[in-house]
């Protein structure tokens, strides 16, 4: 705690950049959240200790900024040096004091009339590199803000939104590179991974994550399918400053819910990418879910743990199952379902999952547990090193698929299919649930009132917080799964929270309904 | 212009939300539904005047797309062949309470109608919106489906809403515009909004599908109507439905329509139940016939 107080007490009177280095070592500096998942890792766990078990329960809240926006709003801020910088919906981003919440700068972005978002106007926040900040557009451009001014510093072109491309992601910062990753599975795009040189919006690499003729992967595609085969990227990966390597999952192939022309296994849909960060070359992947017919996508945000002396990757898929995955080799430890499954009752080779006969698909409809929304989503999972448990938003719910087969055009919803509630299915449940990587088990489960979008945070306090539909931000007690602690905040939680510190005080931040709250010690 | 979200600022119960009528829904429709402040003109109302007709009417091939259109966008509530579900009203209707025009059903699926569970189109946070071409095409299968000429209900109204406000004891937990009880749903629109047949379901099955009650503005699910039994920390047993609920609190309404705010940490036992606080109303409580009567009833009323 020493330590922590003189950094903030040193940093707040030196407005210093964000370097690469700084990124790398985010762990020396715990009162400023720098990535979206708080580290490389992807572990979504601050080092914070100030709110703990103990005190919790005098949590107050300490400011509410109301961002104007409407809808879901989906940002995970990042604070450096005492700034907290967050988005909302339509590309808006903002600067704030994060000790007051009074706004520093404000940008909006002047977006088409016919941008094609998929799920809502939303975007999940911005990268942080040197003092410029990232953002991705949802009319598919990358652009990058002056942090002290909100002034438009470069903006490039990635794709033509027209055909169904945008950005949602919160970019990832790396070495001088922004990568980002497309959104557009609903549209039958071809999905990308990009890379831009931070200080001039350049373009470095690109990887399409379904592969051209002649290239490996090709072959897992029926004739000209690959051309609109989706397999989007656009949740945040993570890096291995080790061994130089992204790691990025991607989404659906497309159409997202029919099968039918796409025969194969549609590679790099719904996989984990692992890029040669100076290149964007692939050093391997793993399918987590081939030929998906029930828009699966794999974008959950693939955590970096180690564990029994192995580099792992777990990712807690949105197929139900839970995977680990040894990140040197991209080989499969382990797969176990953390929430309710039908669609695989047994295992390849490798111990992967398979479909069994009853999962595709059919004009009548057929009944898939979980359903098309997934056993989790895009929701931030946390690793908490201290109790060595990962945890993670989950829902049992199970939807009927029946096809509708629809022919491809250019920026046009292309699904295939539609889905229902279940009308046998029991009542839809929403967890938190904490999961042991090392057997797959879970430790315990905390059921919500109902299913929700909440991310989760660990810290060193001993605490894990999550938000939950009614509208609730309620910190569990890490080891038992126990609420100790809540606040209604008024509307429901589609983010998922960060801790930081201004001036040797710790702060929890989260966006619920339209505004983002910041809690502390009274 | 743009199309956004949904205003969501609908707080209160929706109306005519049948104790059946629905089931849980994805998140493809839920609250997004709610379409409040939304009715600024798009581009695609100021280009299609009211007198406008259906460029694709009588097409064979446009309403066969505009049939898997109509599956993906519209059967979640309104049912695979358009003859209403648990949530939205049989389209199948030669007279349909909002539309009438093809016009107005362009309006009405892009705008979607404030108040009710209809929403805009593309403003529903999952999925996309619909091109005017695939609207068109939705409509042209649309009317290859509706009948031409209007049924009449099967029953008796006047004797419908005897026994509505009588022997068959619905308006002890049910109003009617504006009498009645308050226990279960407002019934006033149910007849406009939901099929005969779900309607008759959710009196012999009541159960089956527990009706949606408050329906918050960002909340992905509605409240339900549970039933709910609780003991107070002083011994005190309250029997009512959930007006809501979350992980800390409970509000209930008990049997004799008193308002009770819980904090659940303080309660000696609290106990949800999916069983309806609505009886069974078997065909000896109430005969096929009477049943028809009530519908009828409800059916007027809600076509007002």
């Amino acid at each position: 705690m020493v330590l922590f107080l003189a950094c903030v007490a040193f940093a707040n009177e030196v407005y210093a950049q964000v370097t690469f280095e700084r990124l790398v070592n985010s762990a020396k500096e715990p009162q400023n959240w720098m990535t979206y998942s708080g580290d490389y890792s992807g572990k979504r766990f601050s080092a914070l200790d100030q709110i703990k078990l103990s005190n919790v329960q005098t949590v107050v809240p300490k400011w509410v900024y109301q961002t104007g926006a409407t809808g879901k709003l989906e940002t995970t801020p990042l604070v450096v040096e005492g700034i907290l910088y967050a988005t909302a919906q339509d590309n808006r981003a903002f600067a704030l004091d994060a000790r007051t919440g009074r706004p520093l700068w404000m940008y909006q972005r002047q977006l088409p009339g016919d941008i094609r978002p998929c799920c809502g106007r939303v975007n999940r926040g911005v990268a942080i590199l040197g003092d410029k900040i990232f953002l991705g557009t949802l009319d598919a451009h990358v652009i990058a803000l002056d942090a002290k001014t909100g002034n438009l510093l470069w903006d490039v072109v990635a794709a033509d939104y027209r055909t169904g491309y945008s950005f949602t992601v919160s970019p990832l910062a790396v070495k001088n590179l922004v990568v980002v990753g497309v959104s557009g599975g609903e549209y039958g795009v071809r999905g990308f991974i990009d890379a831009y040189d931070s200080a001039t919006g350049e373009r470095k690499w690109r990887l399409w994550t379904v592969p051209g003729p002649g290239e490996p992967g090709h072959e897992s595609w029926e004739g000209d399918s690959w051309k609109v085969g989706g397999a989007p990227a656009w949740n945040t990966g993570t890096y291995d400053p080790a061994t130089n390597q992204i790691f990025w999952p991607t989404g659906n192939p497309a159409p997202s819910n029919r099968g039918e022309g796409r025969a194969g296994d549609n590679l790099y849909s719904n996989s984990l990418l692992a890029l040669n960060a100076d290149t964007g070359k692939m050093n391997w992947y793993f399918q987590y879910t081939k030929h998906d017919e029930h828009d699966w996508d794999a974008t959950q945000v693939p955590v970096m743990i180690d564990a029994n002396g192995k580099h792992l990757i777990a990712q807690a898929d949105r197929n139900g199952f839970f995977y680990v995955i040894d990140r040197t080799t991209g080989k499969l430890i382990s797969a176990t379902a953390y929430g309710k499954t039908t669609w695989s009752d047994k295992k390849d080779a490798e111990g992967r999952p398979v479909a069994n006969n009853q999962a595709s698909p059919t004009l009548a409809g057929r009944t898939v547990c979980p359903g098309a929304l997934g056993t989790t989503n895009f929701m931030a999972p946390t690793y908490d090193p201290q109790t060595s448990l990962f945890y993670v938003t989950a829902r049992d719910q199970c939807d009927t698929f029946s096809t509708a087969p629809q022919p491809y055009e250019a920026g046009h919803a292309y699904y295939g299919s539609a889905y229902f509630p279940s009308e046998e299915a029991e009542p839809y449940q929403g967890f938190l649930k904490a999961i042991d990587p090392t057997t797959g088990q879970i430790k315990w489960k905390f059921e919500h009132t109902s299913p929700t979008w909440s991310g989760v945070l660990s810290t060193a306090g001993g605490l894990v917080f999550s938000g939950d539909a009614e509208g609730n931000f309620i910190a569990f007690d890490a080891a038992s799964g126990k609420p100790v602690w809540h606040f209604q905040m008024g509307g429901a939680v589609y983010a998922a929270p960060i801790a930081f510190g201004v001036a040797g005080k710790e702060y929890v931040a989260i966006a619920a309904g339209s505004a983002i709250y910041a809690f502390g010690l009274p | 212009m743009f199309r956004e979200h949904p205003s969501r600022t609908l707080n209160h119960r929706l109306p005519g939300r049948a104790n059946s009528a629905v089931t849980r829904l994805t998140m493809l429709t839920v609250t997004p539904m709610i379409v409040l402040t939304m009715i600024m003109l798009s581009r695609v109302t100021l280009a299609f005047a009211s007198d406008e007709r259906n460029p694709l009417a009588g097409d064979a091939k446009s309403a066969k797309a505009g049939e898997y259109q109509f599956r993906i966008n519209c059967a979640l509530c309104h049912g695979l062949g358009a003859h209403g579900g648990g949530r939205g009203p049989d389209l199948t209707r030669a007279h349909k309470k909002h539309t009438h025009s093809d016009a107005e059903m362009f309006q009405v699926i892009s705008n979607g109608i404030p108040g009710t569970a209809m929403p805009a189109n593309g403003t529903n946070g999952q999925g996309v919106g619909m091109t005017d071409k695939e609207i068109w095409q939705i409509i042209a299968y649309i009317r290859s489906q509706e009948l031409k000429a209007p049924s009449k209900p099967a029953g008796n109204t006047s004797h419908g809403k005897e026994l509505f406000y009588g022997d068959a004891n619905c308006s002890l937990c049910h109003m009617v515009e504006g009498k009645g009880g308050r226990l279960g749903p407002d019934l006033t629109a149910v007849g406009g909004s939901r099929t005969r047949e779900a309607i008759i379901d959710s009196v012999r099955n009541p159960s089956r599908r527990l009706a949606w009650g408050l329906t918050e503005a960002t909340k992905e699910f509605p409240q339900e109507y549970q039933s709910v039994t609780v003991v107070t920390a002083d011994g005190k047993q309250i029997k009512g439905v959930t007006l809501n609920e979350d992980s800390f609190s409970v509000q209930v309404m008990d049997t004799t329509e008193q308002i009770h705010l819980l904090e659940k940490d303080k309660l000696r036992s609290f106990e949800k139940s999916r069983q309806s606080a609505m009886p069974k109303y078997g065909p000896d409580l109430l005969s096929d016939k009477d049943l028809e009567d009530i519908v009828a009833y409800l059916t007027t009323v809600g076509a007002k």
